[in-house]
């Protein structure tokens, strides 16, 4: 299955949902009051939020008038281009040997992520060590062993409640020794207003710093697509305790948009670099804003 | 942040504009509702919910009540508030307890909803009030749940059932029939996390329910969740006619938006909110907070939180200090103990402290009549005595004794605790530095 028939059909629920809605809204070729009215309440509905979803209208509103368009498909294709024009189109590309980390709220598939990860290096060639460094979550690190089988990569584990700090001291230990590639480092879910717990991810990102000054870094925060506008304030605190490179946008595979993630690439200019849509170990690919747009639209 | 403070600035804003009317007119009411509904959207209030919502108040407020009335800026405000509460159902912390034992709960929901660590709450709650309780490992599909389930379980105490990956209603019948042949009166049974649209997932959760006699099915429900929040509990409620909802994770900064999406769709209770990670951060739902919270009026109430987790701050600091500069004291020690019941178990604090977890804490467990008779003593010392414990001779220990009804020897036993945390803890503070 080709990168943009998965990504369309991880997103289909939401295009019939959304895009059915949004075609008879352009079709009818009225721009007037009640069709931007119309329009808002449905990016508001994907989860986009106020700000950005009265932005994103005004953006429209002002192509329209200059080009006095009245052809549903151009006004289509030009909603098409302002949401895409916010998602921007960055990929990861990170030098070796390099180390990501893997950070975010409770329950958003942090450990699955680090599995399907871990995956895409192996199929790069790349050797890959993961540093198991949720040591709170019970059973955290045997379902990352899972995971580390599956891709078939090296896994350093501790004892549940040990030191995180210390178990990613011993994967970078390990990778600079044997050479390896990339370091993928779980960490515990942590809700962002816990600040003990945040201080404990500086510390992490700390020794990360100090123990491999010479490898790339680079910290992701994952996102559960199905979360609202939460999903703002969780990025703008993860990212002033260990500056976020980019986002996994996890959960795409049912019936929510994830479209908050226009509203923080708006705002905080962060992007995505990851979705998933599965729980299978290839249900995660790179992002392609034009995929992704025409999956929601 | 930005969103939030945002929406508390706005509907504050609206709110003074409505204050300071001496009358509304009809027009204006409508203006206001609309900001409010652009408010409630902005708190992840789905947005057919938010529209009906405010339709059903704009109604209200347009009576002729409200135009008589001297503020009706006031009014509107009360009105909002009260059909927000209304909407939101009444406190219904109850689970039913099945004629015919046991009572067999089932947990549903979305993946990283909070499921397992639920099962372990209310496993905690339950055998509070009496029951002896059985989880059910029946989440056979993400790696490690089991185990995962196992633990929570061990740190519940309560009884555990699983069979590695066997069927999901296999698994479910052989732990109602352990429960039955091992004296359970409840069981929990914990299933996989699916999302609403897998019919061949959700066809299982019927199947559970076909086979054994599900009492209880819970709906858990991420409290950050937005607009889909409508769509999963329709799906899940369609599917198992859930009896009531959980809230996970409402510790955390979210409006809780969803919370009046969910019950608007389903009319279902909610029963329960989530509110940390350990096994006793289970609260009841009370409307009128959540009411406030997803207006952003709740301010006043989350400032009390606030203050109050600056002052353990504070005191975590300046206890900090104090063990580097050696002069920690019995005062200080009975502040700990006061702390304890806020802040969880000496442990537990001590575990946030790097390099402190691999340091055995273990046997100084305290239980709370503990910490009472060992605040009775200390509260029984002098001002003298409690800053400098070196002055406690056996004359001094047996006047302490006396005065708070216990014997010398538990006035020693307070003493030797306290040496060895102020030992342990010096040590800690060597070694590492304090992440305060």
């Amino acid at each position: 299955m080709g990168f943009f028939k998965k990504i369309i059909d991880g997103l289909k629920k939401t295009k019939q949902q959304i895009g059915f809605k949004l075609n008879e809204l352009f079709k009818r070729g009225i721009f007037d009051e009640d069709f931007y009215d119309e329009l808002e309440f449905i990016l508001l509905s994907s989860d986009v939020g106020e700000e950005t979803t009265v932005d994103i209208i005004d953006q429209l509103r002002e192509r329209m008038r200059t080009d006095r368009v009245s052809d549903p498909n151009k006004a289509y294709g030009y909603l098409r281009d302002v949401l895409s024009d916010i998602l921007g189109d960055e990929k990861m590309n990170p030098s070796y040997p390099c180390v990501i980390m893997v950070a975010g709220v409770n329950g958003v598939g942090k450990t699955t992520t680090i599995g399907k990860l871990a995956n895409i290096f192996v199929k790069q060639g790349k050797s890959v060590v993961i540093a198991a460094a949720d040591t709170f979550r019970a059973a955290a690190s045997e379902q990352l062993e899972v995971w580390a089988n599956r891709a078939k990569v090296r896994i350093i584990m501790h004892e549940e409640g040990s030191d995180p700090a210390a178990v990613v001291f011993d994967a970078i230990s390990s990778a600079k020794s044997k050479g390896t590639d990339v370091v993928l480092v779980d960490t515990a879910g942590r809700l962002h207003n816990k600040k003990n717990l945040m201080e404990e991810l500086k510390k992490i990102n700390r020794v990360i710093d100090r123990e491999y000054p010479n490898a790339d870094r680079k910290n992701l925060i994952v996102l559960d697509a199905t979360t609202g506008q939460n999903a703002i304030a969780q990025v703008d605190i993860f990212n002033e305790a260990i500056d976020i490179d980019g986002i996994v946008l996890t959960k795409l595979d049912g019936t929510a948009k994830g479209g908050v993630v226009l509203a923080i690439k708006h705002d905080m200019d962060i992007p995505v670099y990851y979705v998933g849509v599965g729980e299978g170990i290839d249900d995660l690919m790179e992002f392609d804003a034009a995929s992704y747009v025409e999956g929601i639209i | 942040m930005a969103a939030f403070s945002n929406l508390t600035d706005k509907i504050n804003h609206i709110f003074s504009k409505l204050k300071n009317r001496g009358a509304l007119t009809e027009l204006e009411i409508k203006q206001a509702m609309r900001e409010i509904r652009v408010a409630l959207l902005e708190a992840d209030v789905n947005f057919t919910v938010a529209k009906d919502f405010i339709n059903q108040v704009t109604e209200l407020a347009i009576g002729e009540e409200i135009l008589k009335s001297l503020t009706p800026g006031q009014q509107v405000i009360k009105i909002v508030n009260e059909q927000l509460i209304k909407l939101l159902g009444s406190t219904q912390s109850k689970l039913g307890v099945s004629s015919k034992l046991p009572t067999i709960i089932m947990m549903c929901g979305l993946q990283g909803a909070g499921k397992t660590t639920m099962c372990g709450k209310l496993a905690v709650y339950l055998q509070k009030q009496g029951k002896r309780v059985l989880l059910c490992a029946d989440d056979i599909y993400r790696p490690a749940a089991i185990k995962q389930l196992e633990i929570v379980a061990g740190k519940a105490k309560a009884g555990f059932f699983e069979m590695g990956q066997s069927n999901p209603c296999k698994i479910a019948s052989s732990a109602v029939a352990y429960a039955e042949k091992n004296g359970y009166d409840t069981v929990i049974i914990d299933t996989a996390g699916r999302l609403h649209i897998n019919e061949e997932l959700m066809e299982e959760l019927k199947a559970i329910k076909r086979t054994v006699n599900v009492y209880e099915t819970l709906l858990v429900v991420d409290a950050m969740t937005g607009q889909d929040a409508v769509n999963v509990a329709k799906a899940f409620d369609e599917a198992l006619d859930i009896t009531g909802v959980i809230m996970t994770k409402l510790d955390g900064d979210t409006r809780g938006g969803a919370t009046l999406s969910i019950k608007a769709v389903t009319g279902k209770p909610i029963k329960f909110v989530g509110t940390g990670e350990k096994t006793e951060d289970l609260e009841p739902f009370h409307p009128d907070r959540m009411a406030s919270r997803i207006l952003g009026m709740g301010d006043v109430l989350t400032l009390i939180e606030k203050a109050q987790v600056a002052i353990d701050e504070e005191q975590a600091l300046q206890m900090a200090k104090k063990l580097k500069e050696s002069t920690f004291d019995l005062n200080d020690f009975l502040q700990q103990f006061e702390q304890v019941a806020k802040m969880g178990d000496i442990n537990d604090i001590v575990g946030m402290i790097p390099g402190a977890s691999r340091l055995k804490l273990g046997d100084k467990k305290v239980d709370e009549a503990q910490i009472k008779r060992n605040k009775a003593i200390i509260q029984s010392m002098t001002k003298e005595e409690r800053a400098n414990p070196k002055i406690l001779n056996y004359s001094r220990r047996k006047r302490i004794a006396s005065g708070c009804g216990l014997q010398v020897q538990d006035v020693n036993r307070l003493i030797k605790q306290f040496e060895q945390t102020r030992d342990m803890m010096k040590k800690v503070s060597k070694t590492k530095r304090l992440p305060f």
